[in-house]
């Protein structure tokens, strides 16, 4: 599904990420964990074509992200749910046609107000602040919807970058029950995080692989979680 | 980015939920609006200009062409004579259609502005006047001026080319100009939209990129904004249009050719081409936001 290759990232100044190899496999589970600043999210990035690497290879889907033109870009992000840190919303369209909005800007309008938004509303328990405004909504409740819109396209992979940031733990357990679903329906999921006891709660109900950023490469986090 | 058929039938199609990702934003669409109304009404006006000076063009280089004066100066008693003597050279010379002697009426009416109702012109050494319609060929006029020359001393040909020429030019470059004014009404009104578009596009620069991420392709993005503008661009014009149509409707008509300023109204069936404005506006909105689209989704991100 996503593969990176040698990766290597710098925003201009010093490497960031070197040597990167990663093979996210359909139906795969992964959790990424590090530091604040070590660059959880510049990775997830690379995994969805929206940074090219500075060195080694990505390919979504068997092509590199560097052959891809504007359209394919938007046509693999069909493909790939993604549930940004810092989440953003049409301000000026309530909280369902958010949530749909994959749905609509794709041309499929009529599941756009369908079952499945209802049901996935309530999943996330947005069903009452469903004609809200997104600049009415509380930080938790903004990722609730983002992780509502990251997977209503039933994508292939999703990509989450905390998004349990800001959430109680009951409700981080719902949503991870979510994707730990998602999983099990074929999904291919990736975890961005630092918050390890999500990690662990999620042990007993799938095989995931721990990944972790340190000096600037990936390791595979072992027991000491 | 494709922005051929496809997406002009997509476009009137109509696709109410493709239109409410972008937030309405007032001021680039009244200033789109105004402008394209300002744009037609003027539009009407240069439209209204060419076609008057052309149909003038036509007239005076055409109908007047085809008539000429011949004005006998004789003493009193000989110009009857005189001017029997003309009429009869002019029954035979080719090309004229027809000529007459006006009548003592006639004249008295073409003086009677100037010198009053009670003029007697058998006692006046006044010419008189023989108007000539030519065929539609023409005639000789030089061999004509000849002829009368040796045969009726008294008679002076005006084929009015002394007058008609300058005046002809005149008017097809009055209808030229009408056109430019068109052709820069047209101009103009793709500035004042490319820049419309680009002020909307930049302030939804933060909607552009939510579009982007959740997968909407620079087609999809440009296609709500061009629908808009295009559309404003088409309700502002039709009115500029219908608001223009009415002051040249209301304009007071004279049906001499004299009356130039008055006869700037439109005739018949050309009231149709007003249509074209809101049209064109409309084409040349969906023209300029598409290249502005283009052009700005390529530089965002
Ligand atoms: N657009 C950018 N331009 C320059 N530097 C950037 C940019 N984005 C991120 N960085 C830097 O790159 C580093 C990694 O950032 P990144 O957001 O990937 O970290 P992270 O692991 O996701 O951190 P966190 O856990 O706080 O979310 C940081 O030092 C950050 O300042
Ligand atoms: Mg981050």
């Amino acid at each position: 599904m996503i593969e990176l290759e040698n990766v290597a990232y710098s925003y201009g100044g010093g490497e960031l990420l070197s040597d990167i190899s990663l093979k996210l496999a359909a139906g795969s589970f992964h959790f990424l964990t590090g530091p604040s600043g070590t660059g959880k999210t510049t990775l997830l990035k690379l995994c969805y074509g929206a940074l090219l690497p500075t060195a080694g290879h990505v390919r979504l889907f068997d092509r590199d992200v560097r052959g891809l033109e504007r359209d394919d870009i938007a046509m693999m992000r069909r493909r790939i749910g993604v549930v940004h840190q810092d989440v953003k919303f049409l301000d000026h369209m309530p909280l369902s046609d958010n949530v749909s909005l994959p749905l609509t800007v794709s041309g499929r309008h009529a599941e756009a107000a369908g079952a499945d938004l209802d049901e996935l509303m309530s999943w996330v328990g947005l069903t009452s602040r469903m004609q809200a405004l997104p600049p009415e909504l509380s930080g938790g409740e903004r990722q609730r919807a983002a992780l509502a819109r990251a997977v209503i396209m039933s994508p292939d992979v999703v990509l989450a970058d905390e998004p349990t940031g800001n959430i109680d733990w009951e409700m981080s357990q719902r949503l991870l029950r979510l994707l730990i679903e998602l999983n099990r329906m074929g999904k291919t999921v990736l975890i961005a995080t630092h918050d390890l006891s999500l990690i662990r709660a999620t042990k007993a109900h799938v095989q995931a692989r721990v990944l972790r950023i340190a000096n600037r490469r990936l390791q595979l986090a072992g027991a000491d979680l | 980015m494709n922005l051929g058929l496809s997406n002009v039938r997509a476009m009137i199609a109509g696709d109410s939920q493709a239109d409410r990702v972008v937030p309405p934003s007032g001021f680039t669409a009244r200033l789109t609006v105004f402008a394209a109304a300002a744009m037609a009404f003027l539009a009407v006006f240069a439209l209204a200009l060419s076609l008057a000076s052309g149909r003038l063009a036509a007239r005076w280089g055409d109908e007047l062409a085809r008539s000429a004066t011949i004005r006998i100066v004789a003493p009193l008693d000989q110009r009857a004579a005189q001017t029997d003597a003309a009429l009869r050279v002019l029954e035979t010379w080719r090309g004229v259609a027809s000529a007459r002697a006006l009548t003592d009426a006639e004249q008295q009416a073409l003086l009677a502005p100037w010198f009053g109702p009670e003029l007697a012109l058998d006692s006046l050494p006044v010419p008189r006047l023989i108007e000539l319609i030519s065929e539609p060929e023409g005639f000789d006029a030089a061999g004509l001026r000849l002829r009368l020359a040796a045969e009726v001393p008294g008679a002076v040909l005006d084929d009015h080319s002394r007058w008609r020429e300058p005046l002809v030019a005149a008017a097809s470059r009055l209808r030229l100009l009408g056109w430019l004014s068109t052709l820069l009404i047209a101009a103009t009104m793709a500035a004042i939209v490319t820049l419309a578009a680009n002020a909307a596009l930049s302030a939804n620069a933060q909607v552009i990129a939510v579009l982007r991420l959740v997968g909407a392709t620079d087609g999809y993005i440009a296609r709500a904004f061009i629908r808009r503008f295009t559309l404003r661009a088409l309700a502002g014009a039709t009115l500029g249009m219908l608001v223009g149509g009415a002051a040249v409707w209301l304009l007071p008509s004279a049906a001499s050719e004299a009356g130039f300023l008055t006869g700037l109204g439109i005739e018949g069936w050309r009231w149709l081409l007003l249509l074209l404005i809101p049209l064109l506006a409309a084409a040349v909105a969906f023209g300029a936001t598409g290249a502005a689209a283009r052009r700005t989704l390529k530089e965002l991100e």
